[in-house]
C-alpha cells in the first residue's frame, strides 16, 4: 500500500510541472478495500473520470483505525491528498479547526445542498462555525442484525424475527455446531454492537441522553443495565468465532458457519458479492427487529487545502459529482447503504435496503456515535468492549461502572 | 589522557579537529532530534493537546488518567511478563547453542545459517508466519488433532491468560539466533590455552563455562543484555501482526497503547504521557546499572 502511496505521489510530482490542461490528477484516499466496498468505490472512480479529470486511488488496508492516522499524519505533515474519507462528524474536526480543510460553501449553496441532503443533520455533521467542509456521500447504519437462514435450517428452528428469538435459538445453533453469533476481533466491532443494542434494549432517549448529553446518572441506571445484560449474551454467543476483520466475521454468516451478525448495512454488499439474495439467503432485521430506529452515521469526503489551483477546482468537480442522483445511485447500490438524497430513484434497491429507505423516511433516525462523541472516548469505549467480549470473568456490573466513568469524562 | 609527549600543550578542542567537523552532524541529530524531541514530548505530556499540539496545561490529568486506565495496567503487566521471560531464555537458549555449536561441530555453517534465518525476517512476517503456525485450525493444534490425539488443545492466541507466551515463542524464534551468533563470537575470542589449561586441571567442562569462560565473557554479556532489552521495551509490530492486542486488551503492550492514543483516539497528550511513562520505566533500568558500570570503572 505504501508502495502505491508512493507511486502516486510521484506520479503527482511528474504530472504537475507539466500542468495537463483538461485532466487533472486527484488522489483521493479512503479506507474501502473489501469486495462489496471496492465496487462501490469504483463507481465513483468512474463518475470522476467521466468529468474529464483523473481518480487517483489512493485505498489504505486495514478498515478506519488504521487509515485514519496515515490520513491525517499526511494532512498534518503537509503532504495532503485531493480528498479524503472520513466518517463525517467529528473525526476531522481539529483539521478543521487548525484551517487545514477546504471551505465548501460555495460549491454547496451552488448546488443547494441545504435542501436536497436528507436528513439534514448529515450536514450538520459538516457544518462548523456555519461552514460547510465535507461533501456526504452515503448514510450508514449501524442497527442491523444480518442472520443466516441456511444456519437456522441446519440447526432446525426458525429465523428469528427479533433479537430476543434470537437469543432462544442460540443453545440450537450451537448444537449444530454453529457459532450464534459472530464478532470480530477488531476492537470497534464489539463497541459498536453494544450501541446497538443499546439503541434496540433501551431506545432511543436513553441512547441520546447517553451519548448525546453524556448523562453519566443515566448511563448508571438500570435501563443501560438491561443492555448490559444483553451484552452478556451476545458476548456467550459470540464464543468462538476466532476472526479478525469485519468482513471475515460476515464471510462466517454467508457461508452459515455463523447464525447471525451485528454489523452495519456496509455488511450488505459483502452479501451481495457473494451472490446471495435478501430474504431466500439471509435476513436482515433492522434496529435488531426490537426498535426499528436507525443511526445516520456515514461517510463524507473531506477536501484538504491545497495551493494548486488546478487541483482546487478539481476539488470542486469531484464535491459535486459525489452529490450527483446517478453517482448516489451506482454507488450506494454497490454499497449497500443509503443515499443521501431524499429524491433520487432506488428502484434497484433490494428488500433489506428498501426496509431502511422506509425508516429513514419515518424519520425514526437518531445521530450515530462517530458523530456525538470524540475520538477519544470512542477509543475509550473501544478499549472497554474489547475486553468484555473476550474476557468472560468481567461481570457485566463492572464493565457498566467503567462504561459510567467513560461517560462521565467524554467529551 | 594518553600521555603522549608533546613539546607545547595542544588545545585540546584542536585535536583531531577533522574528526569533530564529521561528528558534528551527528551530534546535532542526537541532540536536536532525540534530546529535543524527547523534551518535547515530556512537556507536551502535561497538556490537553488532541489532534494537534497544543499549549493548555492540565498539570497531571493525562497521568491519572492514565494510570487509572485497566488497559494501560494490562500493558505494563504483559511487558513485565514477556521482558522477564524473554531476556531469560534468548540468553539461557543463545548461549547453549553457541555452546554446542562451539564443540567444533560439523557443518557448523549451516546451522550457524539456520538458527540466523529467522532475524533475517521482519517482526510483522514473524507474527504473521506464527499466528497460522498458533490458529488452531490450520496450525500445530489441528496437525496434531489428525495424528489422533483429538482432544488436544493449543491455542494461545486465543485465550486470554497465555496469549503473551504465544506471542513470546514468536519473538524467541525470531531473536534467539542473533544472540547466538553474539555468544559464539564472545567464545571464539577466548584463548584456547584456558581451555588446555582447564583440561589439565581437570575441571569438568560445565564448571569450566560457568566459572571461568562466562564471567570472561561479560562484555558480550552487556552487549547483548543492551540489545535484547531495548526490543523487549519496544515491541510492538509483533502484537499487531499476531493479535492486534488481542483477545480483548489480553496482549496490548505499551508502545502500541501509545501508537493507538496519539493517532487512533487523536489525544497526544495521553499518548505522550505513556511515552513519558516507558522513557522513565526505561530509566530506572538503565541509569543505576549504567552508573555501576561506568561509575565503577573510573574509581577503580
Amino acid at each position: 500500500m505504501k508502495l502505491r502511496l508512493l507511486a502516486a505521489a510521484l506520479a503527482a510530482t511528474v504530472v504537475l510541472p507539466l500542468s495537463v490542461a483538461s485532466a487533472t490528477d486527484l488522489e483521493v484516499t479512503h479506507w474501502w478495500t473489501s469486495g462489496g466496498e471496492a465496487a462501490a468505490v469504483a463507481e465513483l472512480a468512474k463518475a470522476f473520470d467521466a468529468t474529464g479529470n483523473h481518480w487517483v486511488d489512493g485505498a489504505i488496508a486495514g478498515s478506519g483505525g488504521t487509515a485514519r492516522p496515515i490520513m491525517i499524519s499526511r494532512i498534518t505533515g503537509g503532504d495532503p491528498m485531493g480528498a479524503t474519507q472520513f466518517n463525517h462528524g467529528r473525526q476531522a474536526e481539529e483539521l478543521v479547526e487548525a484551517g487545514l480543510m477546504r471551505d465548501l460553501t460555495d460549491v454547496a449553496t451552488r448546488e443547494n445542498w441545504k435542501d436536497i441532503v436528507k436528513p439534514s443533520s448529515l450536514l450538520d455533521s459538516c457544518t462548523i462555525e456555519g461552514k460547510i467542509y465535507c461533501a456526504p456521500v452515503n448514510i450508514h447504519s449501524w442497527q442491523w442484525l444480518w442472520l443466516s437462514n441456511a444456519a437456522f435450517k441446519q440447526a432446525g428452528v426458525e429465523v428469528p424475527k427479533n433479537w430476543d428469538e434470537f437469543v432462544a435459538a442460540a443453545p440450537a445453533l450451537e448444537k449444530a455446531g454453529i457459532i450464534p453469533l459472530a464478532v470480530g476481533g477488531q476492537p470497534w466491532q464489539s463497541a459498536g454492537a453494544f450501541d446497538v443494542l443499546m439503541v434496540a434494549i433501551a431506545g432511543k432517549d436513553v441512547f441520546n441522553k447517553v451519548f448525546g448529553e453524556k448523562d453519566a446518572e443515566v448511563a448508571a441506571g438500570p435501563d443501560i443495565a438491561k443492555v448490559f445484560k444483553a451484552a452478556d449474551d451476545a458476548r456467550k454467543m459470540s464464543k468462538g468465532s476466532n476472526v479478525q476483520d469485519w468482513n471475515q466475521a460476515t464471510n462466517l454468516v454467508i457461508t452459515g458457519k455463523a447464525g447471525g451478525q451485528i454489523m452495519g448495512d456496509w455488511a450488505q454488499g459483502e452479501f451481495q458479492v457473494a451472490g446471495q439474495k435478501a430474504g431466500t439467503d439471509y435476513t436482515c432485521l433492522p434496529g435488531l427487529g426490537v426498535n426499528e430506529i436507525i443511526s445516520t452515521g456515514g461517510d463524507a469526503f473531506y477536501f484538504p487545502l491545497l495551493k494548486d489551483e488546478e487541483k482546487s477546482k478539481a476539488q470542486e468537480v469531484l464535491a459535486s459529482t459525489l452529490l450527483d442522483p446517478k453517482t448516489q445511485v451506482a454507488f450506494n447500490l454497490k454499497k449497500g447503504s443509503l443515499p443521501v438524497r431524499g429524491d433520487v430513484d432506488l428502484d434497484t434497491a433490494n428488500d433489506c435496503m428498501k426496509k431502511g429507505l422506509e425508516i429513514l423516511a419515518k424519520g425514526n433516525v437518531i445521530q450515530g456515535t462517530d458523530q456525538l462523541l470524540s475520538a477519544d472516548s470512542q477509543k475509550q469505549k473501544e478499549d472497554l468492549f474489547s475486553e468484555f467480549f473476550a474476557n468472560p470473568s468481567m461481570t457485566p456490573e463492572d464493565a457498566q461502572k467503567r462504561f459510567t466513568d467513560i461517560i462521565a469524562s467524554a467529551d | 589522557m594518553t600521555g603522549q609527549a608533546y613539546a607545547g600543550r595542544p588545545n585540546q578542542l584542536l585535536r583531531n579537529l577533522h574528526s569533530k567537523i564529521a561528528s558534528i552532524p551527528m551530534i546535532l541529530t542526537a541532540v536536536v532530534i532525540f534530546l529535543g524531541g524527547t523534551l518535547w514530548t515530556v512537556f507536551y505530556s502535561f497538556t490537553n493537546s488532541k489532534l494537534l499540539p497544543r499549549l493548555s496545561f492540565v498539570g497531571l490529568d493525562q497521568y491519572e488518567r492514565l494510570w487509572a486506565a485497566p488497559r494501560w495496567l494490562m500493558s505494563i503487566q504483559n511487558l513485565a511478563i514477556y521482558g522477564f521471560f524473554s531476556l531469560i531464555f534468548s540468553l539461557v537458549i543463545g548461549f547453549v547453542l553457541a555452546a554446542l555449536m562451539d564443540q567444533k561441530i560439523r557443518f557448523e555453517n549451516t546451522f550457524r545459517t539456520i538458527f540466523l534465518y529467522p532475524f533475517a525476517l521482519s517482526f510483522i512476517v514473524t507474527g504473521l508466519v506464527w499466528q497460522w503456525v498458533l490458529n488452531p485450525e490450520f496450525g500445530v493444534q489441528s496437525v496434531v488433532r489428525s495424528l489422533g490425539w483429538t482432544s488436544f488443545t493449543f491455542d494461545p492466541l486465543y485465550n486470554q491468560s497465555i496469549v503473551i507466551y504465544g506471542i513470546l515463542i514468536a519473538a524467541l524464534w525470531q531473536g534467539t539466533g542473533l544472540v547466538m551468533c553474539l555468544m559464539l563470537a564472545g567464545l571464539r575470542g577466548i584463548d584456547e590455552d584456558i581451555w588446555k589449561a582447564s583440561r589439565v586441571d581437570g575441571i569438568p567442562m560445565w564448571k569450566t563455562y560457568l566459572f571461568i569462560i562466562i564471567p570472561m565473557m561479560r562484555a558480550v554479556f552487556i552487549t547483548t543484555l543492551v540489545i535484547i532489552a531495548s526490543g523487549i521495551v519496544r515491541v510492538y509490530d509483533l502484537v499487531v501482526a499476531q493479535t492486534s492486542g488481542g483477545p480483548g486488551i489480553a496482549s496490548e503492550v505499551p508502545a502500541k497503547y501509545v501508537y493507538d492514543y496519539m493517532f487512533q483516539a487523536q489525544n497526544l497528550g495521553q499518548g505522550f504521557a505513556a511515552s513519558t511513562m516507558m522513557l522513565i520505566t526505561v530509566a530506572i533500568i538503565i541509569v543505576p546499572w549504567a552508573y555501576l558500570e561506568f561509575g565503577g570503572r573510573k574509581r577503580g
